[in-house]
């Protein structure tokens, strides 16, 4: 396998689970209400509906008859209720930007962003889908559901690749007060960033946004008489020193770091930097923590 | 030819190029370089974005001026630059070459031959006749030759050892035609000089060529003051200058070699710079030679004769030696006297100085010698020492050679002796007889105050009048003399002191002594001692100061040898080394008084130095000039358009440093480890609990120990309140220990044993609380007890180490349950022993109590084999990176090593507080009464 290659399907499940393997699994911290609330495996440490015990309390009025648990109660002279442990399944909404700007790789043997983005995010959903969480995509193809027939539903979805040159988050089909990972390389307008926040915070979704950028996109190592194009080729800029412009260029990039932490942190929402250059595994592990514990 | 200054052209037609050089730099600037076109997603940050300036659309001017430079060189190259080209001057009549050839000119007379050889070349070219002049030959008829018989006679000619003396005896023999004159004069003045000068002058053309190198001139080494005086001259006379004087002379095992090197300083505006050389006498009296380092002539050696040589003397007094009497009466006080100026005295009984192998042994009035010292100094003896005896009252009271003759008495001795001229005798005081010829001391005036009113008598005897060298006028022996051996025994039938005779209070006495070799003779022999003998040369010096053996050439009147020791050598007397009867005399290029003056020219006459401007074709410079200028431009093209990144830089940068060859800068390293590195390493040492492992050099072996303490500070982390930081290799010959609870130290057969001041931060580490966990990661191998070449190398290491007592780690030991329970200390091996410091003696069981009370502190050290961070190792993922043991039983002795690592933290950084623990029932129980 050369790193270079396009992933197939099955390279990239057997990598997404290879990466996921090492971590525990995610047990995420569901925070809301109850209304979307579908039964899982995730105790809220109160009474409620599940299937672990919880405690046995004594019988109030208005208790059926059904609810008194007969063999707790024979042991004494009162009768009692046995209550199991509220537990509640979140839904995971993903987005993998899947523009052409995405395709970029700085230096031979670098993977490109794309491949970067959607590994991460099938190893996110390994780790979802095994702490019985439910994952889908945005867009509605391909709703939240539990279980690890999902991925295989992901990683078709997930192939697909876009036409456009820079990637607009899309917020259609988030599941209410679920959570929502956006990755992308937020290279362009970021007004349709703050579109797709608005709509997911409105629907009570709360998440992450993973800005996977090239490390020749964050050092500008150019020089002399240049033209750059986009990916696509709709954008060009020629400059005849290209020098020059780099400290302009970094500033407009911290500027627009800047922007996007801040339109994060507005709607209760995490940012993060990842670059391509580095190992996969801490912007996983920092992933499973911002949706685990809001940390 | 076409001149530009000292540079010639051979086609300077091509120089016109040099004109489309501005039309050339126009039509390069209007080019700018090609654009570059690459995708790059950031473009949308790109856009809007202006350029500061528009310059660099056009080629910077300093990339035009480096390809005009490039083209200039090329193009002057190709018109054939030539430096100093050599002018000819065709002359006319004869030429005469004049050298001086004395040993002034050794220093550079390969080039002055060069010199003369291009002059009769070129004279032979012209048609010139030619004669080649050497002044320090004696003078002779000038003759003219063609220039072909004078090449091979030029190339053997060799400079003398001397200096030109009789410059008159050649201005009478030139020739009376016309003729011109190169002379190469060394810059010496010299009587006559003038004379020949204005002759030459008065022939024709007359021009001057002197070397502007230094002429140093060493002047024979004296003796005074307990050291050696070196002196020398030079000329010019300029700023301060220092050489090196080297005295060579030949090593006990007789080769030659350096023994003794001084530097000599000249102040500056000072023509002679003298330096004193302080030897030990053993050392001196091996110098056969002073030489100046680095100069090749005969005037910078100087021979050393006789007169720097001092003798050992051995005095041994008898009786009255070491008694407190009068100091005047001590037999040994006149010779003392005597011989302190001039000999190096040596004290003692007879096997002491006999060590010292003197040259003499002097013994005043020492009757008999035990057995053992008599074969001792008769050995000696053999080895050409001279042993001299004086009479005196023991001497006369013993049966010393009475009967039959002593091996160390010239002659037998009859007993009593006489007294002549005392109160109670009829005779007068007995005076000297004048000194028989063959008497070493013969003409030695014998003055008539010398008198002896008593001696010891010799026995006649057939041998008696072949060994008397001294008598009386009556024909008594006064001194006798046998050879013994290579060496000579000599009695001196009276005392050493003024009871017997007046002879030590004589000059006399001091001559005689000094005839008998025993004392050291004056440093410059004066005319009177050198008349009368010849002279017979053993070492002459050739021009160039080397030494050759003399061979069969003949012998020098004394007379001529002291006229040549004020004047200097000439041809008849060659310097060097000269043999006498008893002693040799140097004679140096050089005399002690000599003076080197300038010598004055007549203003006007061209005095050229010797250094001719050579001829040298610039066209390879200039094109390599070209070269690199176009090999820097292609890497200042390329980075101008940015597309040097592009390449691999360090095939780039390695093209620079291979143009830049041989102005490579001396690497700067920097003295010491700054500052900021050790605050940095103190920073991220003390900011949290961090782990160390000694490095020890082996990669592996660290490797191993940084990830086993990381993986056992994350099993700290996840299990006890300990949260240490990721390890550090430390150093222990450069980092500071102190910030440091625990050392980790994996001990390699390869290590390096720690330095001094190593062992010292160790031992301040271990004192104030530090730990040490030695692991020798041998005890696979090392069960029978065997030892490994870890455990060896441990010894080693521990040998520098303050290290307390030790035991196995006994069953209640604090370590056993600081937070595990624990039985043993596996690792990735395991049933090894691990020792700690041992438990004082005094720590008892108290009953009823499971554990000893035991040591407060903590132990400085744990020594074990079980490669425990083999153990604990983890890699990045936190995977185990070595398997322990086998299946489920392996896997519960790495928890196990794992809960010793926890153990041995928690018991470093908690001390003894666990071991207060167990106390806790007792204490509970005295609170609830």
């Amino acid at each position: 396998m050369t790193e270079a290659a396009p992933l197939s399907s099955g390279d990239l499940r057997q990598r997404a689970e290879t990466l996921g393997q090492s971590l525990p699994p995610l047990l995420a911290e569901a925070e809301l209400l109850a209304s979307t609330i579908m039964l899982g495996e995730h105790g809220r440490r109160r009474a409620g509906q599940g299937d672990e015990f919880w405690q046995y309390r004594p019988t109030h009025s208005g208790d059926s008859a059904r609810m008194i648990d007969w063999r707790r109660s024979a042991r004494s002279d009162a009768t009692f209720v046995r209550e199991r442990e509220w537990q509640a399944a979140q839904s995971v909404t993903l987005w993998v930007d899947p523009a052409k700007s995405m395709a970029f790789s700085g230096a031979t043997g670098r993977v490109e962003k794309g491949d970067r983005a959607r590994l991460l995010a099938m190893a996110l959903a390994v780790l979802l889908l095994r702490g019985g969480e439910r994952v889908g995509l945005a867009g509605g193809n391909v709703p939240p559901r539990p279980g690890r027939g999902q991925l295989l539903r992901l990683l078709m979805a997930l192939e697909a690749a876009g036409e456009a040159d820079y990637g607009t988050p899309d917020a259609t089909g988030i599941a209410s007060h679920g959570r929502v990972v956006f990755l992308s390389d937020f290279m362009g307008d970021l007004a349709g960033v703050e579109a797709a926040l608005g709509r997911a915070s409105d629907r009570g979704a709360r998440g992450v946004l993973l800005q996977v950028l090239d490390p020749a996109e964050e050092d500008f190592p150019f020089d002399g008489r240049t033209i750059f194009e986009s990916m696509g080729g709709t954008v060009r800029h020629e400059t005849l020193r290209a020098g020059d412009l780099r400290g302009r260029y970094l500033a407009r990039l911290a500027e627009r770091k800047d922007r996007l932490a801040m339109l994060a942190r507005a709607v209760g929402w995490h940012y993060h930097c990842h670059h391509t250059g580095d190992a996969a595994q801490p912007a996983l592990l920092w992933l499973y923590r911002a949706l685990e514990g809001g940390r | 030819m076409f001149m530009l200054g000292p540079v010639g052209f051979v086609t300077p037609v091509l120089l016109w190029a040099l004109v489309a050089l501005p039309v050339l730099w126009l039509l390069l600037r209007a080019v700018p370089p090609a654009p570059i076109r690459r995708r790059f997603p950031g473009v949308a940050l790109l856009l809007g974005l202006q350029d500061e300036d528009n310059e660099t659309d056009r080629t910077p001017w300093w990339l035009l001026l480096l390809r005009m430079v490039a083209i200039a060189a090329a193009i002057i190259a190709f018109a054939g630059p030539i430096l100093n080209p050599r002018e000819r001057e065709p002359g006319t009549g004869p030429l005469l070459v004049v050298v001086d050839g004395g040993w002034a000119d050794a220093r550079d007379w390969g080039r002055r031959i060069e010199r003369a050889g291009a002059l009769v070349e070129e004279a032979g070219r012209d048609g010139r006749a030619v004669a080649v002049l050497r002044l320090t030959d004696a003078p002779e008829a000038v003759v003219f030759q063609a220039a072909d018989a004078w090449a091979g006679r030029l190339a053997a000619m060799e400079p003398q050892a001397w200096l030109p003396g009789d410059l008159e005896g050649w201005a009478a023999v030139l020739p009376d035609e016309a003729f011109d004159t190169f002379w190469l004069s060394d810059g010496l003045e010299r009587p006559g000089r003038e004379a020949l000068f204005a002759a030459l002058d008065r022939a024709g053309e007359v021009r001057l060529f002197q070397s502007p190198r230094p002429v140093l001139a060493l002047h024979p080494a004296g003796f005074a003051d307990g050291a050696v005086q070196i002196a020398a001259s030079r000329l010019p006379v300029a700023g301060p200058l220092e050489v090196d004087v080297v005295a060579r002379g030949p090593d006990p095992a007789g080769i030659e070699r350096e023994l003794a090197r001084v530097t000599l300083a000249f102040a500056g505006g000072e023509a002679r710079g003298e330096v004193a050389l302080a030897l030990p006498p053993e050392l001196r009296n091996r110098i056969t030679r002073f030489e100046v380092m680095g100069q090749r002539s005969a005037g910078a050696v100087s021979l050393t004769d006789d007169s720097l040589k001092r003798r050992k003397v051995a005095l041994i007094g008898g009786r009255a030696d070491n008694a407190e009497g009068l100091q005047l009466l001590s037999p040994t006080h006149y010779l003392r006297q005597a011989l302190e100026p001039v000999a190096d005295l040596i004290d003692g009984s007879l096997t002491d100085v006999l060590l010292a192998n003197p040259d003499v042994i002097v013994l005043a009035d020492v009757p008999a010698l035990t057995q053992e010292e008599q074969d001792a100094v008769l050995g000696w003896l053999d080895g050409g020492g001279l042993l001299l005896r004086f009479a005196g009252p023991l001497l006369a009271a013993s049966d010393v050679s009475r009967l039959s003759e002593d091996p160390l008495m010239p002659v037998r001795l009859r007993e009593g002796g006489r007294t002549v001229g005392g109160a109670m005798s009829w005779g007068e005081p007995k005076t000297l007889a004048p000194f028989a010829e063959g008497s070493p001391f013969h003409g030695l005036a014998v003055p008539d105050e010398v008198t002896v009113t008593a001696q010891v008598l010799a026995q006649p005897d057939p041998e008696l009048a072949a060994r008397t060298i001294a008598a009386l006028e009556d024909g008594t022996p006064l001194v006798t003399r046998k050879e013994v051996g290579q060496g000579q025994v000599v009695l001196v039938h009276v005392t050493a002191n003024a009871e017997w005779s007046t002879l030590p209070l004589s000059g006399l006495f001091v001559q005689m002594l000094e005839r008998l070799a025993v004392s050291t003779r004056p440093a410059l022999p004066g005319a009177d001692d050198l008349a009368g003998q010849i002279w017979v040369p053993e070492v002459l010096l050739d021009a160039y100061g080397a030494a050759r053996e003399a061979g069969e050439m003949a012998g020098v009147e004394g007379a001529a040898l002291a006229a040549g020791l004020t004047e200097g050598p000439g041809p008849a007397l060659p310097p060097g080394l000269y043999a006498g009867a008893d002693r040799r005399v140097a004679l140096n290029a050089v005399g002690a008084e000599t003076v080197l003056e300038p010598a004055a020219w007549p203003a006007g006459t061209p005095v050229e130095g010797l250094d001719v401007a050579q001829e040298q074709v610039l066209k390879g410079w200039a094109l390599s000039v070209a070269l690199a200028a176009l090999m820097i431009d292609i890497l200042a093209a390329l980075w101008i358009s940015g597309r040097l990144s592009g390449l691999r830089r360090g095939v780039a940068v390695l093209a620079v440093v291979v143009l830049a060859l041989g102005a490579g800068a001396p690497e700067v390293r920097a003295q010491e480890a700054p500052d900021p590195e050790e605050e940095a390493l103190a920073l991220e040492a003390t900011t949290a609990v961090v782990l160390g492992h000694v490095l020890t050099g082996d990669a592996r072996v660290d490797e191993v120990a940084e990830a086993g303490l990381r993986g056992l500070g994350e099993r700290l982390w996840e299990r006890t309140s300990i949260e240490p930081e990721a390890p550090i290799g430390v150093d222990i010959e450069r980092d500071e220990l102190a910030f440091f609870p625990f050392l980790y130290w994996p001990v390699t057969a390869g290590q390096t044993l720690p330095s001094a001041n190593a062992y010292r931060k160790l031992n301040d580490y271990l004192r104030t609380g530090g730990m040490i966990l030695f692991d020798t990661r041998d005890s696979d191998v090392a069960r029978a007890g065997g030892s490994t070449p870890e455990a060896q190398h441990l010894q080693r290491i521990a040998a520098g180490l303050n290290i307390p007592p030790l035991e196995q780690v006994p069953l209640d030991h604090v370590l056993t349950r600081t937070f595990y329970l624990l039985q043993d200390f596996p690792g990735r091996f395991g049933g090894a022993p691990v020792w700690v410091e041992a438990a004082p003696p005094d720590a008892e069981q108290v009953e009823g109590m499971p554990f000893r009370n035991l040591n407060d502190g903590v132990t400085p050290v744990v020594i074990g084999g079980n490669d425990w961070a083999s153990a604990w190792a983890v890699d990045a993922m936190g995977v185990p990176m070595f398997p322990v043991g086998r299946g489920f039983a392996g896997e519960r002795q790495r928890e196990m090593a794992n809960r010793f690592g926890i153990n041995l933290i928690m018991h470093v950084l908690t001390g003894n507080y666990k071991s207060d623990q167990v106390h806790v029932p007792a204490l509970l129980e005295r609170l609830g009464q």
